[in-house]
């Protein structure tokens, strides 16, 4: 084992005690989130009723690209450090941010149609959107297809950060295929401002989604954690 | 140093000549693509026109990843990537001149069959010009890439769909940008040709160190 900043005993006791605040606050603020969310907000002027699904569309999004900045921090960390907390934390967020992404797609697909009028616009966001999911599962899918669990964990680290860099890059390229191959449309009905009766619930259901991560991604990492911390206990007790 | 890039080189287009389908692999599969879509749609000369650049850009996308598996696969087989990993030339440049040696039979075929898929997709003398000219300027992205792609999955067995979906979307951007300087016409060409070169320059620095540290890794 390598020297590590922060011991993983640590880390486990944290992850053990953060789990039933996690618990309540998801709870919580997915009750308040989505009666807020699905009642007591006003329908859009323009929208109409259909407006609600941003309320879990939006957040899906956000944590989407989130869950890569994360999975690509943790790889490169892996990479330099070779820290064993670092690529459990990575590949417990893997299914997560690939789940998330698929449900931004479906639910933006969903908003989509009675919006714009289309299922699938070949829009700059949608499709890095798109893209971002091919990635997830390319990192999941070669974590899988390598035997050598060692080589698995640095390969699939390797390719999220490769990932990362290449991220902005498709992310411009698109944009600037999509300025010069369509015409401006109405994509962001509204605009940017929105009223503090949406806010609230957006805000609050962004904050919802980003607890039930935490709270799963807790949970994962645990599975991963403590068998190997008695795995280590049990080596030393023989050893001793 | 030199002399051995070159042994590198000479020894994979050997290989690549006689091994599965040999040199007629690639520029075959990129006939054969470009010939399904003129089927597929309606041969109306404006469509065709139109499609040109996608069905070339697109074909040559897939004839890269095609080939992909042929770089490392039967070196890590008979060990001579570990040969190459223990000699003194640096494996940095073993995987630029092995880039090359794909770019030379899988790249320039292409490049060379680029005027007559033109040809027969009605283009004329100038936007002919611009295929060739964006091909030559991105094949270089395009190959660094997918060599990336080909490093990562180094050793593993029917890794085929496995190598597509972590090559495709790197490539993408080097293939809106080819298809994009190919179909424009003049200063949004040059801009579009820029960034190709941009992305093969790009590719030239980081790709080979990446892509050995990858390979050092498969082969611990």
């Amino acid at each position: 084992m390598l020297t590590r900043a922060i011991s993983p005993r640590a880390v486990l006791a944290l992850l053990r005690r953060a789990d039933p605040w996690l618990q309540v606050a998801t709870l919580a603020l997915f009750g308040f989130g989505l009666v807020d969310a699905l009642l007591l907000s006003p329908p859009d002027y323009q929208q109409g009723e259909s407006v609600r699904i941003m309320y879990v569309h939006v957040p899906a999004a956000y944590l989407a690209s989130q869950v890569y900045l994360l999975l690509a921090a943790a790889s490169a960390l892996y990479l330099v450090w070779r820290n064993p907390l670092a690529d459990m934390a990575a590949e417990a967020a893997a299914p997560l941010g690939a789940a998330f992404t698929a449900l931004a797609l479906v639910t933006g697909s969903l908003w989509g149609r009675p919006t714009w009028g289309a299922w699938w616009v070949w829009d700059a966001r949608l499709t890095s959107v798109l893209v971002l999911f091919f990635l997830y599962l390319g990192y999941i899918a070669l974590r899988q297809a390598v035997e050598t669990p060692d080589k698995a964990r640095r390969l699939a680290a390797w390719l999220a950060v490769i990932g990362a860099i290449d991220l902005p890059v498709i992310r411009f390229s698109v944009e600037w295929w999509n300025t010069l191959h369509q015409p401006a449309s109405l994509l962001r009905p509204g605009g940017p401002s929105i009223d503090p009766s949406m806010l609230r619930p957006l805000l609050v259901m962004m904050a919802a989604y980003q607890a039930f991560f935490l709270l799963v991604w807790a949970r994962q990492l645990r599975a991963r954690l403590a068998p190997r911390l008695r795995h280590e206990a049990a080596a030393r007790k023989e050893a001793a | 140093m030199m002399r051995a890039a070159l042994a590198i080189i000479r020894r994979d287009l050997a290989v690549f000549a006689r091994a599965g389908g040999g040199l007629v692999l690639a520029p075959g599969f990129f006939a054969l693509v470009a010939t399904l879509f003129p089927l597929a749609l309606n041969p109306e000369p404006g469509i065709l026109r139109l499609l040109a650049p996608a069905v070339v850009w697109v074909a040559g996308v897939l004839a890269v990843l095609m080939s992909l598996e042929r770089i490392f696969g039967e070196d890590i087989e008979d060990g001579s990537l570990d040969g190459l990993a223990l000699s003194a030339l640096p494996l940095e440049l073993a995987v630029l001149a092995k880039a090359l040696a794909h770019l030379l039979a899988f790249g320039l075929p292409l490049v060379a069959l680029a005027p007559l898929v033109a040809l027969a997709y009605r283009l004329d003398g100038a936007a002919t010009l611009g295929l060739v000219v964006a091909l030559l300027a991105g094949l270089p992205a395009l190959t660094l890439i997918g060599m990336l792609g080909a490093a990562l999955t180094a050793g593993l067995r029917r890794a085929g769909a496995l190598v597509a979906l972590i090559v495709v979307p790197l490539e993408l951007p080097v293939l809106i940008f080819g298809v994009w300087s190919a179909a424009a016409a003049g200063p949004e060409a040059a801009a579009g040709l820029a960034y190709l070169g941009l992305f093969s320059l790009a590719a030239l620095l980081v790709v080979p160190w990446v892509a050995a540290a990858v390979l050092r890794l498969v082969l611990e």
